[in-house]
């Protein structure tokens, strides 16, 4: 059923106003969480990440292009996002809509803003020859909390992705063998939270996403610093669950960063 | 002339379950003399007659079926509720009212809203029309509360019983209401939340194991020693 | 990137990857494997690994497009950007849109279509990696979503296709032998109707060639289909029928 029941509704609405989640979970508490890297060999870099039932795989490629007239020195970084229609019912074939859309942007800022990637360091050539590097997330199956799992794949990706070594003549790239890892030098970490009148939760999965007021979503970098931030959903925030919710977002990305080894 | 497999192997689509003068039961066809599997199941033959008992398989209305649904659409003379199977349900303004819709002064979202949960029985359903519900008779109406729980529909007999002896069984040892729609999905009210989740537990085991011995047994003990795990709470 | 090798076949009759002509790559088939399709299938062919889900029978939409009398089936086979060598656009190419018709085509004759009037049936073939023949490995995991999602079939469909390297008629293409050799014949196939579903060609083939070739891909055929079998059992393997 697509449509969210009432009853469910209310079920999850009076269990988190207690402090609890339908799903057994604390409120600050991640589902089960699991990350394969390099599982599509012939992408330079991927990963895949289970959180609960959510399922999302990542695929970068690497390939040479022209830089963006306003930054000559500097790599491109592009991140896709696809709802395929397998992960969900309500997921149709077509053009990206918003919410695929809204995701890759999201994803995109929390890898850009925190400058995760070396882009200089992706230079060929100034103002003529980069690399560019694509990210393209697939959503596998749909169970609340995409923007989480996405982003996890994502870094977790761009931490697989190997560079293949070039020689650089009369302007093209010839690719010889061996590789070097992508230059990288941060690790940001996003963490969402939904809202329930004055209760926040850590995860949303897909009921409670149905039945949240609104959500908000903050990408770390490895100092602490916030990045990116995302607010989204029908509902609103009070100023102070804002910055409650900065706090739970910074909190659980130092424990994320301590279990993944990050 | 032989028949291929023994009861109750499993058997897949296309699998050559008889040949010569055998009938096509459930979820088999006859094709010349030959009778193949529909579906994955367990094949049975029951004299002549090759039935496979279906593993998995969804939901296709039938006339008199009491079933649980949603509201999903508020339309003009009614309401389009998902019953959980391939076919979207349709329930008249007038079912609801016992009396003729009058636009003007019926106020249908008051009456039942998108995300509404009813029980209902199927009414009218054929090949060439969406199942109609109704809702005029007791026990059938607008759910308030509960645990909704989703199984697979060819495991709602196993969770009824012989008679009716195992969801009695269940009801009795929890307390709770258990309403089993034949579209796989059920509804337990309780006075507690701790009973209600008990009897879905009990519910959920049934469906997980409905294709082993002893089941009653077990369901039997495993609710009795959770009540009395409860009154040993109650007396710390 | 790589040299064009000289020769596919070497003397001792071995291809590229080690194997005899008649030797399929390997394969691993999964059944079940997304929580939210109706059915779905993981099949890994090769190098090939390809996801398959059907949502289904269900509502026909756009209303329209419904049939009084049958289902509507559906088919979209798509490529995941990082499937392939050269990084691909999400968007649907000539080649997607072509055989998502035809393995399409594969299947239609295998589902009782006639049972459920006025609803869709929607398969969707996602490639997250390709090496050659993802289109008969694409029908062979939709088959096994089709059955997991309990749709009622007249049987599984399988596919494999052989072709021609060098001089010699091979099972199984992969890439490499696909993009460098003379001919690619996918097949697919009910077996217990023997009835060929898909059949296309592309490449240069005598008539005895391209018999030996179909003989030899049926032969691929009947050894998946043991496979598939395999697989939709293992999902069930601890159920066994018994009274209280």
């Amino acid at each position: 059923m697509s449509v969210i029941t009432k009853v469910k509704k209310k079920e999850i609405e009076q269990f988190i106003s207690k402090d609890k989640r339908t799903d057994g979970r604390e409120m600050n508490d991640y589902r089960e969480m699991r990350i394969e890297q390099g599982i599509i060999e012939r992408a330079e870099g991927s990963a895949r990440v289970l959180l609960g039932k959510t399922d999302v795989l990542v695929g970068t490629k690497i390939a040479s292009g022209e830089p963006f007239p306003d930054t000559p020195n500097d790599g491109v970084l592009t991140v896709n996002a696809e709802l395929a229609p397998i992960a969900s019912p309500s997921f149709e074939t077509g053009p990206p809509d918003e919410n695929s859309v809204e995701l890759a942007r999201i994803v995109d800022r929390g890898i850009r803003e925190s400058k995760m990637i070396d882009t200089e360091k992706l230079c060929v050539e100034p103002g003529k020859k980069v690399f560019v590097v694509f990210v393209d997330i697939y959503v596998l199956n749909h169970d609340g909390n995409l923007i989480d799992a996405a982003a996890l794949a994502a870094v977790s990706a761009l931490m697989n992705t190997k560079m293949p070594n070039y020689d650089y003549k009369d302007g093209e790239v010839k690719i010889k063998p061996g590789y070097t890892q992508l230059p990288i030098k941060q690790h940001p970490v996003t963490v969402t939270c939904a809202k329930f009148n004055d209760k926040l939760v850590v995860d949303p999965w897909l009921e409670e996403e149905q039945a949240m007021d609104a959500r908000i979503s903050f990408a770390i970098d490895d100092d602490f610093n916030i990045c990116a931030i995302q607010k989204g959903g029908q509902g609103y925030f009070e100023p102070k669950q804002v910055l409650e919710a900065a706090k739970i977002a910074k909190d659980k990305a130092k424990q994320l960063r301590k279990q993944l080894d990050w | 002339m032989p028949a291929f497999f023994e009861n109750k192997q499993i058997v897949t689509p296309g699998d050559l379950l008889a040949e010569g003068e055998y009938v096509a039961g459930e979820n088999s066809y006859l094709e010349g003399s030959k009778i193949f599997a529909q579906r994955i199941g367990l094949v049975e033959y029951d004299n002549k007659r090759v039935n496979v008992v279906a593993l998995k398989s969804f939901y296709v209305p039938r006339t008199g079926d009491v079933v649980i649904g949603t509201i999903v659409e508020v339309g003009f003379t009614g309401w389009t509720v998902d019953i959980n199977a391939p076919y979207p349900a349709l329930l008249r303004a007038s079912e609801v009212l016992n009396r003729p819709f009058k636009p003007q002064q019926d106020d249908l979202p008051k009456l039942l809203d998108v995300g509404d949960l009813i029980v209902a029985k199927i009414d009218a359903y054929d090949r060439t029309h969406d199942p109609q519900l109704a809702v005029n008779e007791p026990g059938l109406g607008k759910i308030t509360r509960g645990q909704i729980m989703k199984v697979t529909p060819t495991k709602i007999p196993r969770i009824i019983g012989r008679k009716g002896s195992m969801v009695s069984m269940i009801k009795q040892e929890t307390g709770c209401n258990v309403i089993l729609g034949l579209n796989g999905i059920v509804l337990v009210t309780g006075k507690t939340l701790e009973d209600e989740q008990l009897a879905s537990m009990a519910i959920r085991k049934i469906e997980d194991e409905s294709h082993t011995s002893g089941l009653t047994d077990r369901i039997t003990q495993m609710l009795k020693n959770a009540k009395g795990k409860k009154e040993e709470k109650k007396d710390e | 990137m790589n040299d064009k090798p000289e020769k596919l076949i070497d003397k001792k009759g071995l291809r590229l990857d080690g194997r005899r002509f008649d030797e399929l790559r390997p394969l691993k088939l999964e059944v079940g494997t997304l929580p939210n399709a109706d059915g779905s299938a993981y099949i890994e062919h090769g190098k090939n690994k390809i996801l398959a889900a059907v949502y289904g029978p269900r509502e026909a939409h756009p209303k329209h497009m419904a049939l009084q009398d049958r289902t509507v089936l559906k088919c979209r086979y798509h490529m995941a950007p990082f499937s392939v060598q050269e990084r691909k656009s999400p968007a649907p190419s000539r080649r997607e849109v072509e055989l998502s018709k035809v393995v399409r085509e594969s299947f239609e004759p295998a589902v009782f279509v006639e049972y459920y009037p006025r609803t869709m049936i929607d398969v969707f073939i996602e490639v997250l990696q390709a090496d050659g023949g993802t289109r008969c490995a694409s029908i062979t995991a939709a088959s096994l979503a089709l059955a997991d999602a309990g749709i009622p079939m007249r049987d599984l469909i399988v596919a494999c296709a052989a072709g021609k390297v060098d001089d010699t008629i091979v099972l199984d293409l992969d890439d490499t032998e696909d993009k460098l050799g003379v001919a690619d014949v996918p097949v697919a196939y009910m077996p217990s109707l023997n009835a060929v579903t898909l059949l296309q060609m592309d490449g240069k083939l005598s008539h005895d060639e391209f018999e030996t070739a179909v003989n030899l891909a049926l032969d691929g055929c009947k050894t998946i289909y043991a496979m598939q079998k395999e697989a939709l059992k293992s999902k069930y393997a601890n159920v066994e029928e018994s009274e209280d």
